[in-house]
């Protein structure tokens, strides 16, 4: 059972250095959507099957879509992206190897309590997450709805084609 | 699918906290490698995957659904942030035709 999670684990992984290491635009999309679906393999690993769904349904549907249409909209399919000098390509490498570094020597120190509660097998379904959500979470879920006008209308103010203005 | 989603019984959490440390440090290395802008707004979309993956990791082992509606809300907020970073690029492009990271170190008017 475990072996699900070690071979999606790699998947994940060998897809995300794919995003940042390829050439091409468009198969960083392809391989960012591969990271998206190994990424929802663990959530239905995790008993979260509902928001396996929502993120397939979301990321891979929505975002990337849009990432896509963008792409091809500027017509940047094609390997002309200035290099950085390699000192600033080294210093990057070396500051995220040190960032990790950092995180699994804090790691080290951590003492991890066994699992206390009952797996529930009905948590990640819809009835649990919006008996949660629309009870002790409506208020941040109303605050959304006001962040997504506002990035409605921002996206739609940015995107407006003034020719004097700008 | 019992059998398939009880993994949280063999795989111990510290494997789940290693994966999303492993992404996030990928994430961070990509933003700041790379010089397509598309490119660093990805990353940071790997990024805040891994937050997530962590977050859904702890809900499941510790049996409270409050995590797993804060990964809802973590994905609302990324998509407003795809709407609006991919409309400044657009308009980046549009501008100066290109899509270099390096020309937003210059924000000011030059003028």
């Amino acid at each position: 059972m475990s072996l699900i999670f070690y071979i999606l684990a790699a998947v994940a992984i060998i897809s995300a250095l794919v995003v940042v290491f390829s050439k091409s635009p468009v198969n960083s999309v392809i391989a960012l959507i591969v990271t998206f679906l190994a990424i929802a393999g663990h959530y239905i690993l995790l008993n979260a099957q509902f928001l396996a769904v929502v993120h397939i349904i979301v990321y891979t549907g929505a975002i990337m879509v849009l990432f896509l249409f963008v792409i091809m909209l500027l017509d940047m399919n094609r390997e002309n992206e200035p290099h950085k000098k390699w000192t600033t390509k080294l210093a990057a490498v070396i500051s995220g190897g040190l960032l990790l570094l950092v995180l699994l020597a804090a790691l080290k120190k951590l003492s991890i309590m066994p699992i206390q509660h009952a797996v529930n097998n009905k948590m990640g379904l819809v009835h649990d997450l919006g008996q949660v959500l629309f009870k002790d979470f409506l208020l941040p879920f109303e605050a959304t709805s006001v962040l997504f006008l506002a990035a409605m209308v921002g996206a739609l103010m940015l995107g407006k084609h003034e020719k004097n203005n700008i | 699918m019992e059998k398939i989603t009880n993994a949280i019984q063999v795989v111990p959490i510290q494997h789940y906290i290693y994966l999303s440390l492993i992404l996030f440090t990928i994430g961070i290395v990509g933003a700041l490698l790379r010089r397509n802008s598309i490119i660093v707004l990805m990353c940071i979309e790997l990024m805040l995957n891994a937050a997530n993956l962590l977050l859904a990791a702890f809900s499941a082992y510790h049996g409270d659904a409050a995590g797993q509606v804060f990964v809802f809300f973590i994905m609302v907020v990324a998509a407003a942030e795809v709407a609006v970073g991919l409309a400044i690029l657009v308009l980046m492009k549009r501008n100066n035709h290109s899509l270099d990271i390096n020309l937003l170190n210059r924000l000011r008017d030059n003028n």
